[in-house]
Order: C-alpha cells, then sequence, then structure tokens
C-alpha cells in the first residue's frame, strides 16, 4: 500500500500556549500551586424559585413540547419545540406537518442559538440613535397620514417571500389603503431563472412541488434537492422511501460543484451551467418534446450517457423527475419544465402550485385568479429603479438585508440614501438596520404569533413558546402599525385569519362577526366554542388539518412558445473562460444565519471548512491558473468595476471552467459570529429581470496572498482503507429489476461483518449482557451527508463551540461528525457519520489511569466527567478519533448559554474529556419511564437525537437483546458491518453498507 | 579532610531537606482530609420565610405530597408555588409579619427565592420519582422533617453514601405506602421481605452501580 509522506500537510503549528517559555511555566505553576490551596469551600449556594401560581398540568423538571413553525425562505417548516421550565432548548421535528414529516435540518436545529443569541438586536434605533416603540409608532403615523395625502405614491413594501395567510392579508390591507403603494419581494437565495420561468409557464408566480416518493427516477440539475431548503426534509425522505422500494429509484445529478444529490446519484456528471442547459436541450430532444430547434452540430451533446439517461427517463413517464437548480439558467428551468409536462410528470411527480398572493377584496373574485394583478410583487430591481428615480418616500423592510445581499450591481445602498424615510425591521443590527431612518427589532419565530404555508401549501400556526427575550416585536405588529396606527396584538390578528380559514374549512357561515353583536344567538356561542375547540387541537397539531390542498396549476397553452437563443456554442462547449456561479451556503444559506455559531462552526459537506467561504475551483482549472487552495484570487466581471479578493479552495468533482462563490460571508456587521469571515461575493453578482442572477462571466488572476482555512477534515483519501464499503445489487440478466435489496447484494465482507461474539481471541475481559444492550446502524446508502445530526447532537449534547483557530488545530468537538471520503478513482463521494462506536472491547478503558471511561452493564461506554482529569490518553488510544477534549473553557458560561442548555447533560469545563454517549439521558429517561410501570423499556421509546432529526431515518438505535427490535432486524442484514473490524474491537455502531446498482450507470466505466 | 560543615550548620541543612518532605506529607494528608471529610450535614439554612416543617408535617401531619407535588412523578419534587401555601394562609395566620414575603409574592408576581438545602453537585442527576416509587422513603434521605423546626441536611449527599443503598438496595427499601411516612421502618420478616422486593423489581446492584445510573 503506498502512504503519502505527508498524512495532514494542511496541520498548522501548534499554539505558542502550547509551548511556553521555561519562566512561564514556572510562574503558571507557583500560581497553581497557590490558588489550589484557596477557594476550597462548600459548593455556591443556590436559589430555588418556585412558580407563584402552578400552570394547570405542568410538572416541574418534565419537558413541554409545543408545535410550531419556522421559517425558510418565507414557507413554513413543522417543529416541536421542547421547553423546560418556559425555556425552549430543543427543536425536534413535527411528523404532522409535510415539511418535516418528523425530522428537521440543521438549519431547523440551530434556531434554538439564534433565539438566545445575545448579539440579537434589542432596541428600536432612529438616526443612529436609540429610540422606543411609542416613538416609532408616533413617528410611522405621522408618516402615513403623509403618504396617504399623495394616495400612498411614495409608500413601498420590501420583504422576503412570504406565503403566511395573515401577513398577505396586512400587505393586502396596506396596498389597499394606500393604492399608489406597491410590495416588493426581495429572496437572496433564490435565482430570477427559475421565478421567471414560472412566471411565464403558468403565467403567474409559482413552485414546483416534487413527489419524490412516486419517482423512479430523478434528474438533478445542479438542484438543492436535499436542503438547505425548505422542502429539502420533504424530498430527502420522499426519494429514500421512493430508492428503498422496489424497483429501486434512480438518481442521476448534473453538478457544476459537488452536492449533496452528487454522493447519492447512480451516477453524476460535472458540467457547467451552461453546458448543462444544452444538456437538458439535448435530453429534450431525444425524448421528442415538440417544438425544439435542432442542436448546432458543434454541440458536445451527443454522448453515450444522455442516450443511456433519455432512455431512462422515458422507461419512467409520468414517474420520473427532472429538477433544475439555482445556477441555471432561465432556459434551463423552461426545458426542465418542457420535458417534465412531455413526461407526464407535471400533476404526478411534479405539482406546480401557486405561490401565495394577498387576498383581493374589490373586485369580489378570488384572490389568485389571472395573471399579474396589482398585488402581485414586484422585484428589488424595480424598486431600486424608482428608488433612483427619487420615487420612494417611504420603504418599509421587513425582515430583509438587501444593503447585504442585493447584487452589487443593483448598488442598493446608494439607492437606499435617496429614501427619506426607511424602516428597517430584522433580527440584528444589520448592514440594512445602519443605513435605515428607523430600525426594529423583530421577535423570533418562536418569539410571536404568526402563520405560514409550507412548500406544498399547507397552513400551519407559528406558536411562540416564550415571551420576547430582547423586546422585539413581529412583523405582524409592524404591519398592523403601519395600517391602524396602533401596535394590534399579532395574536388576535392571526386568530381573526385562521377564523376565517376555520369556517372555510368547518364550512361555517362567514356571518360571524357580521354586525350582530357576538353572543346575541346560540348559534354564535355554539360557533364561539366550535372555533375554540378547533384552533385549540390545531395548535396542538400545529398543521391545519384536513384544508384544501393547495391549488395545482397547469402549463399555460402557449407557455412555450417564446423560444429563447440557444446558450452561446462557446459557453456551451466549456471554452469560454471562467464562469462564476453564485451559490448557497449549504449552512448559512443566503447570509441569514451567518451568526449562528452552531452553523458557522459545522463543516461543509464537502469541503470540510469552517467559518469561511471558499471560492471553489476544479483541479484543472487550479493547475491552469498555477493555484493551490488557500491562495487568494482577485475575481473582475468584464463588464463591471467591482473586484472580489476570494482565496480558492481545489474541489475535486468540481466542474472545469466554473468557480463557485457561496453567498451568506463577508459580513461588515450584525451580531456577534459572522464579522471577519470570509469574503461577500454579492459584490459581483448581477441582475437578471430584476432578481439576482445566479452565474456570471469573470475573469481570474492570483493576487499573490495566501489564506488560511480552518479545515474540520484534511484529508479525505482512503489510502487503501475501507471504512466504507459498498456492496453491487446482484443482477442477472433473467432477474426481474424488483429483487428484495438485502437478498440481492453481494456483500464482499459478508463473511467477517457478522461474526459472532467470541469469534475473534482477546485480552479484554469477557463481559455479560443480561439486561439491554444498546447498539446502533447507520444505513450509509441513505445517509444523504445533510448534517442535521451533528446540530441535532450539539444541541442536545451541550456542545460547545470552539471557533475557526482550534479547528484548525484539530480540536472541533463535535460528537457527531460527518467523515468524507473520495475515492482515489474520482468516483462518487462517500459520507460517513461518526461519533463514539461503544466499543465492548473499548481500547479508551483500559488505558485510563482514573477510572473516567468505564464500561457500564448495558455496553455503554461512559465518560464520567467529574473523574477525568484530562490525561488525554484514552484519545490516543482510540482508533475511531471521536474523542473529544476541552483544551480552554470551551462552554460558555454567560447566561442565554445557560439558559437553552440541556438541563439533563451536563456542562464540561476545561481539562475533560467528552464523546458521544448515546443520549444516555433520553436511555435513563426512558428506563425510569419504564421501572415505574415494572416493565422493559420497549422498542423505538429510546431515540436518540441524532436518529430523531435524520431526514432518510438512517439511524437506528435500540436494544440488541430484543430480537425483534428494529436495531436488531438492521444488523442482521447483509450489509451490515463495523469499522476497523480488524482491530477487535467489536463496536455496537456498525454501518449498512452502501449499494451501488450496476444497471443505473450511465455509463460502462462509471461503475 | 576536615570536616566542612559545622554542627549547627549540619542541622540547618538537615532541616532544609526535612522540610519538602513535611510539605509532602501535609500534602497528602491535606488531600485524604478534603477527599474523605464531607459536606457539613445538619447545617440550618436561613429562609425568607422560617417555614417549619415541624409545625407543617409534624403537628398539622400534612403529606408530604401536598406540597412537593410531582415528586412521585418527575425527578424534581416540586418546591410548593405561592398560590399552593395561599390555599390555606389565604385564611390561616394571614396577618403573621412572617408570611408577609408569601403575600408579597402573590401581589407582585415574582417568585419566593428559597435557598437550597439539599445540594447536590451538577454532574449528578437525581430523580425523585424513581426512588419514591421504589420504595426509598423520604425520611431515609431527608430524615425525621416532622421533628425539625428548621430543615437540615441530614446527609453529607456524598457518592460513598449514594452507593451503600445503590450496592445493596434491599435491605433499605420499605413498601410503597410507607414511603411518605415519617416514623423509622418496621422490622419486616424475610417473606414479607423477599414479597416486598418481589413487588418493587428493583434493578440488578450492578446496573445500579453502573456509572451511567447518575452522571451523564
Amino acid at each position: 500500500m503506498k502512504r503519502p509522506a505527508v498524512i495532514f500537510p494542511t496541520l498548522p503549528a501548534a499554539d505558542p500556549v502550547a509551548d511556553p517559555a521555561r519562566r512561564r511555566v514556572l510562574k503558571l505553576m507557583a500560581a497553581s500551586a497557590a490558588l489550589a490551596g484557596t477557594g476550597c469551600s462548600q459548593p455556591p449556594a443556590e436559589k430555588i424559585l418556585p412558580y407563584v401560581n402552578m400552570p394547570e398540568g405542568l410538572v416541574p423538571g418534565d419537558p413541554v413540547y409545543y408545535a410550531s413553525t419556522l421559517l425558510r425562505g418565507g414557507l413554513g417548516m413543522g417543529i416541536l419545540v421542547e421547553t423546560e421550565s418556559g425555556r425552549p432548548i430543543k427543536i425536534e421535528g413535527n411528523s404532522a406537518h409535510p415539511a418535516s414529516l418528523g425530522a428537521a435540518d440543521a438549519q431547523a436545529q440551530a434556531a434554538i442559538l439564534t433565539l438566545w443569541d445575545p448579539g440579537r438586536s434589542r432596541t428600536v434605533m432612529h438616526a443612529g440613535r436609540l429610540s422606543t416603540f411609542p416613538a416609532l409608532q408616533e413617528g410611522l403615523r405621522r408618516r402615513m397620514d403623509e403618504e396617504a395625502r399623495r394616495g400612498g405614491e411614495g409608500l413601498r413594501l420590501l420583504s422576503g417571500p412570504v406565503s403566511s395567510p395573515t401577513l398577505l392579508a396586512q400587505i393586502g390591507e396596506v396596498l389597499e389603503r394606500w393604492p399608489g403603494a406597491r410590495w416588493h419581494v426581495h429572496d437572496p437565495s433564490d435565482s430570477g431563472a427559475r421565478a421567471s420561468a414560472a412566471r411565464q409557464v403558468f403565467g403567474r408566480p409559482a413552485r414546483a412541488v416534487y413527489r419524490l416518493e412516486r419517482a423512479r427516477v430523478v434528474l438533478s440539475v445542479d438542484a438543492d434537492l436535499f436542503g438547505p431548503g425548505a422542502d429539502g426534509v420533504c424530498n430527502a425522505q420522499g426519494f429514500m422511501q421512493a430508492r428503498k422500494g422496489s424497483p429501486r429509484a434512480r438518481l442521476y445529478a448534473l453538478e457544476s460543484t459537488p452536492g449533496l444529490p452528487g454522493a447519492l446519484a447512480d451516477a453524476r456528471r460535472t458540467l457547467s451551467p451552461a453546458q448543462m442547459e444544452a444538456a437538458l436541450h439535448a435530453i429534450g430532444l431525444r425524448l421528442g418534446v415538440p417544438g425544439l430547434a435542432p442542436l448546432p452540430p458543434a454541440a458536445p451533446h451527443r454522448a453515450a450517457w444522455l442516450d443511456r439517461l433519455c432512455g431512462q427517463l422515458r422507461a419512467a413517464r409520468g414517474a420520473c423527475v427532472v429538477a433544475p437548480g439555482h445556477s441555471v439558467s432561465r432556459r434551463a428551468h423552461l426545458l426542465a419544465w418542457r420535458i417534465n409536462a412531455h413526461l407526464g410528470n407535471i400533476g404526478h411527480t411534479v405539482i406546480p402550485i401557486a405561490q401565495e398572493m394577498p387576498p383581493r377584496r374589490d373586485a369580489g373574485r378570488p384572490s389568485d385568479e389571472g395573471p399579474a394583478t396589482a398585488s402581485h410583487p414586484a422585484t428589488l430591481g424595480e424598486l431600486v429603479d424608482e428608488m433612483r428615480a427619487g420615487k420612494v418616500e417611504t420603504l418599509i423592510m421587513l425582515d430583509v438585508n438587501p444593503a447585504y445581499d442585493a447584487p452589487g450591481e443593483l448598488d442598493f445602498s446608494q439607492a437606499l440614501s435617496q429614501v427619506g424615510c426607511s424602516v428597517h425591521m430584522g433580527l440584528y443590527r444589520d448592514e440594512t438596520a445602519l443605513l435605515s431612518s428607523w430600525h426594529v427589532p423583530k421577535a423570533h419565530e418562536l418569539e410571536s404569533w404568526g402563520d405560514a404555508r409550507s412548500h406544498d401549501g399547507t397552513a400551519s400556526v407559528v406558536q411562540p413558546v416564550i415571551a420576547p427575550i430582547y423586546g422585539g416585536r413581529s412583523l405582524h405588529e409592524l404591519l398592523g402599525m403601519l395600517a391602524t396606527g396602533t401596535s394590534g396584538s399579532a395574536h388576535e390578528r392571526v386568530r381573526a385569519t385562521w377564523r376565517s380559514i376555520w369556517e372555510e374549512v368547518a364550512g361555517k357561515p362567514a356571518s360571524a362577526g357580521a354586525g350582530r353583536p357576538i353572543g346575541q344567538s346560540g348559534a354564535q356561542d355554539d360557533n364561539a366554542a366550535g372555533f375554540e375547540s378547533w384552533w385549540q387541537a390545531t395548535l396542538r397539531r400545529g398543521v391545519l388539518a384536513g384544508g384544501p390542498a393547495a391549488q395545482a396549476l397547469s402549463p399555460l397553452p402557449d407557455a412555450f412558445e417564446e423560444e429563447g437563443g440557444l446558450a452561446k456554442d462557446k459557453e456551451a462547449s466549456g471554452q469560454a473562460g471562467l464562469i462564476a456561479v453564485f451559490a448557497n451556503d449549504s449552512n448559512l444559506i443566503a447570509g441569514e444565519y451567518a451568526d449562528n455559531a452552531w452553523l458557522q462552526e459545522l463543516p461543509r459537506p464537502y469541503s470540510k471548512i469552517v467559518w469561511d467561504n471558499a471560492a471553489l475551483i476544479s483541479p484543472a482549472t487550479a493547475r491552469l491558473h498555477g493555484l493551490e487552495s488557500g491562495d487568494v484570487v482577485s475575481l473582475a466581471a468584464e463588464d463591471s468595476p467591482s473586484r472580489l479578493l476570494a482565496p480558492v479552495w481545489i474541489m475535486p468533482g468540481q466542474a472545469d471552467g466554473v468557480v463557485t462563490l457561496p453567498l451568506g460571508y463577508g459580513r461588515s456587521i450584525a451580531g456577534s459570529a459572522s464579522p471577519g469571515h470570509g469574503f461577500d461575493a454579492y459584490v459581483l453578482q448581477p441582475v437578471e429581470h430584476g432578481m439576482p442572477r445566479r452565474t456570471r462571466r469573470v475573469g481570474m488572476r492570483a493576487a499573490g496572498e495566501r489564506h488560511d482555512f480552518a479545515c474540520a477534515q484534511p484529508q479525505k483519501a482512503l489510502h487503501g482503507r475501507k471504512p466504507v464499503r459498498t456492496v453491487q445489487v446482484r443482477r442477472r440478466p433473467e432477474d426481474a429489476p424488483d429483487v428484495a435489496l438485502d437478498a440481492a447484494v453481494s456483500h464482499a465482507g459478508a463473511r467477517a461483518a457478522r461474526s459472532g461474539p467470541g469469534d475473534q481471541p482477546s485480552l479484554y475481559p469477557d463481559r455479560r449482557y443480561d439486561g439491554y444492550a444498546w447498539g446502533m446502524t447507520v444505513d450509509l446508502d441513505a445517509c444523504i451527508g445533510c448534517n442535521a445530526c451533528a446540530i441535532a447532537c450539539q444541541a442536545e449534547n451541550n456542545i460547545p463551540v470552539v471557533g475557526p483557530r482550534e479547528v484548525a488545530l484539530g480540536r472541533e468537538m463535535h460528537w457527531m461528525r460527518i467523515d468524507l471520503y473520495r475515492p482515489e478513482d474520482e468516483g462518487r463521494a462517500q459520507f460517513q457519520p461518526m461519533a463514539c462506536q461503544h466499543c465492548e472491547n473499548a481500547p479508551c478503558e483500559v488505558v485510563c489511569p482514573v477510572g473516567a471511561t468505564m464500561h457500564d452493564s448495558e455496553g455503554l461506554n461512559v465518560q464520567v466527567y467529574n473523574r477525568c482529569v484530562g490525561t488525554r490518553f484514552c484519545s490516543n488510544n482510540c482508533p475511531y478519533k471521536v474523542r473529544h477534549f476541552n483544551f480552554f473553557q470551551y462552554a460558555a458560561t454567560d447566561p442565554a448559554a445557560a439558559a437553552h442548555a440541556n438541563p439533563d447533560v451536563t456542562v464540561r469545563q476545561r481539562g475533560v474529556m467528552e464523546k458521544c454517549t448515546y443520549c444516555v439521558q433520553r436511555i435513563s429517561h426512558a428506563r425510569i419511564q419504564a421501572q415505574k410501570e415494572d416493565r422493559r423499556i420497549r422498542d423505538g421509546e429510546v431515540v436518540t437525537a441524532c436518529q430523531a432529526t435524520c431526514p432518510t431515518n438512517a439511524i437506528v438505535f435500540g436494544d440488541l437483546n430484543d430480537p425483534d427490535s428494529l436495531v436488531s432486524r438492521s444488523k442482521a442484514s447483509t450489509r451490515n458491518y463495523t469499522v476497523l473490524e480488524e482491530l477487535n474491537t467489536r463496536p455496537r455502531t456498525s454501518y449498512l453498507a452502501r449499494v451501488d446498482d450496476p444497471a443505473a450507470q450511465l455509463e460502462e466505466d462509471d461503475g | 579532610m576536615p570536616q566542612l560543615l559545622e554542627r549547627s550548620q549540619v542541622l540547618l541543612v538537615k532541616l532544609v531537606l526535612l522540610a519538602p518532605v513535611c510539605l509532602l506529607l501535609l500534602t497528602i494528608a491535606g488531600m485524604v482530609w478534603r477527599t474523605t471529610s464531607p459536606a457539613e450535614p445538619a447545617v440550618a439554612v436561613p429562609q425568607p420565610i422560617p417555614f417549619s416543617h415541624k409545625h407543617h408535617v409534624g403537628d398539622d401531619g400534612i403529606d408530604c405530597r401536598y406540597c412537593h407535588t410531582s415528586v412521585e412523578t418527575s425527578a424534581s419534587a416540586g418546591m410548593p408555588s405561592t398560590g399552593i401555601c395561599l390555599t390555606c394562609h389565604s385564611q390561616l395566620f394571614r396577618d403573621a409579619p412572617a408570611l408577609a414575603p408569601l403575600h408579597e409574592s402573590m401581589r407582585s408576581g415574582k417568585p419566593i427565592q428559597w435557598n437550597r438545602v439539599y445540594d447536590l453537585p451538577d454532574f449528578v442527576f437525581f430523580n425523585h420519582s424513581i426512588h419514591v416509587n421504589k420504595g426509598v422513603a423520604c425520611v431515609s434521605c431527608h430524615g425525621r422533617v416532622d421533628q425539625m423546626p428548621v430543615l437540615m441536611r441530614q446527609q453529607a449527599l456524598d457518592m460513598q453514601w449514594c452507593l451503600g443503598c445503590h450496592r445493596d438496595p434491599s435491605r433499605r427499601v420499605v413498601p410503597l405506602d410507607h414511603v411518605t411516612a415519617m416514623r423509622t421502618m418496621p422490622v419486616l420478616t424475610k417473606a414479607e421481605r423477599d414479597h416486598l422486593l418481589r413487588l418493587l423489581q428493583l434493578e440488578d446492584p450492578q446496573r445500579l452501580t453502573d456509572c451511567s445510573s447518575c452522571h451523564r
């Protein structure tokens, strides 16, 4: 086996603190000796504060769960919030919600940290000075009176995408009351191409809902199918359902930069966005989509893989999906719609639904009819044009930060200076807040009432679980203040909206409150009681039950007639110099999570970079320009004076001639975590149809500087080892295509995988596990590498954040990390969630001199923090490198951190080793419950934090002594194996090998 | 060769050499004392209201669970809310100056700040409900509170003391209807004890002494 000379070339030298001078050592020794003699006293006195009036049904010490909704790009994601004595501490998925189905993604898990973030805005600001809500109310009232005189000609609303029925109604009211006013929407995480293509096809703003569970073939064209969008969790779950079905669903990915679908795909092709457009065109031609111009003969897409792909799509007519992503052009989106329509997917696997619009009361017709009515939102580009023209007197910005995330070409900040009165509402005092006349602190979703619709149109309630911690208000209250001059209650407003929804759903006459005084007739009392009980039930569920399904659209008859020009041949053939792709960051998306330290420190799925973004280029492009990872380059557009200095990161699997610029970094101001990290790619971003464009041609040259990245996994090669195994679906030609998976795999290592206990001789003591024997399996065929489990673990187990410098030294603290392996042959990337394996023959236990790491009678490898003296022998002896040491006092001790810490888990202090405990607090909870009821713990009663949040149910946990438990059955799979089994550590965590389907390959050499 | 050092100097050298040895011995002694000497039991803690368990439990015969409502269901036994105190004290001793903080709490909506008497380290996770449900009587840890005008901690709460019971719980458990009783347990016959243990279904002492039973 060839071994590289340097295994960790990027690991920096040790820090100076670890290499102090002799005098300093002596000083420190003297000081610690002196300190050791003092401070020995009783523990600090503590207070107990009982309730004044105990809420009925509350049990102190037991968590209470509330159903609520988090917003992602304006769309709702249903969640359950765990509160402990009134403090929200953890988020879980809400199985009743279609965008969650019981799981939550990394951003949803991390929302708890944002909620408690002490860096959030706390006060109203006016012209850079502290102000108050009454002053704001008075200022707004005067301003709106002025606007009323002009009929609202100078009034503009700017918001992110909105799906909330209440907010839409309020926007509708504002537009009705000030007829000259206009509403603009800016979504930095979306592309103008997608929106305008959908608008052309359906004549109105619309979006596609994918039903991947019905799909047999999925083609992802640079799409963020599995997150971090609002439909990511649902798509992942749906696709995995299809993949486990028979026949096994197939996924093909065309990507310009490695994304989550690429790792899961049966075949992945690396193409530039223009090449993808040409490929879609070629696919359309091959499938016989009518009205397509023939491809010019120079087009490179005559490849055999396209033929096979088209064959697959044709065979799965009506059960396939072509999903285009942000980076591709408007024409590519149109082509995707045409292909989906031609294959009969629309209405089955691809369901177009109308984007929510404000209700229109005037004409008496349904709100969402007809194209481009006045209440349809306008774009940011149109707003900036009007601001430049001096037409905007009052600009209300609702939870947007365009001064940072508007495309640089628009120069929003300059345009904002020409607006007389600008009001900004947001969670942080960000770039826009500083430039606005008023800044209003916004309450977090978990602090305020509201509502939202999910990606598929299901309505759910945003229920507060705590009063605003930093005194913010909700968007509903601000809009109420705008419309009525007084700050109404968001609760009442939301209830009013839902009352009308209830009348619609329950088919009740809409007479309630229509002139007659309440309580006049018995029917009205019934009505009120009926609504109240329905409302309480809805709150408990979190989701509107049995609501009207979202209106499904069908393409306009003339939707596809207009045919834009083909992408330029030069561009399509990939010889057009360098194309910059502005991509959503996998953690921060477009920058809205920039102040979340958990997401900052979460390694990116492929680069494993933390606290930073990098211009991603392919190895070939790097060779062409003579660059190495960490070299700073200067990027400039040909037609614009703006320049961008960005460090590059060489990314295998990246398209040649494409430089991917993740958005969301380079913040100048905001909360506590974001400033000073990364570069701001928005500077270079161009505009298309008034909306952000995702690609631009750029020039690149080395700037002669170097940048040090903090990378959590510097080494991604396998070096001939097989931590991730792959099995092939064995399929003879005569086999039916739907052979059950486990029966069909030919497992290379099946012999070793199921070796029974005691098979190999061992010096470790022989143990018996008579009660429970906890174990876990991780299905690598189902793992999509989304990182949700890592953040869920961090939230559940009070895992600290250490910062980029410590991560660069290899001191990150994530108990659950997602390892990435790239086979030498440039094959598909492989993700492997790796936490403590809970070895039965645990190498860590035998080397601990103080018995701080022990084996318990159920096979848990427990870490006793109060015994640990920090020798780190255990970590050195751990072959899986899953132990993490508190080199400094990493655990935050501020009141906000203490408030959201899980009270069932110890907060570790400096000098203590820690690692995955299999969520022993959850086991204890279930054990005590079972003991009180004199029964055994049932299968499925203990759900670890990672397991609970996994969108694809890749993680299974349970009792191995119970032969019928899910985990026992999972371990009986022929795909089951353990990592480094040659060491005979006998881990309790085992993995199910990935599955390769040779029949699904697009080329003979793909496999 | 003449003698290098005088007698007194030799003594000095000996003393100097002895000093580190003494220091070492003292340090060891100190450490032994630190690790073995328990936190002081039987310390009275001042409270904002001079609440007497003796009066409420001993004289009035109020059950533990009337105030500590969640002791059977939750990890925390639960401290009585102001409302619970006022179920009686809105009628009884209404004007007693000692109860002024109680009425103030109800008026202002701010909780009474009791001082903690039983304080376990933060790395120990004690659950009241499982102990109470498995026949560990209140008196075994909290003592005869019906005889305490001021609540005093009865036990040092060190790990050795916890383990004493966890290693052999069978001798210390009582029938479930005696758990909240404020009296020492009647002596059980062998048959009664066996019957009790069958009823309680205690876990194996091996399991009860696992680190993960109390530390997470």
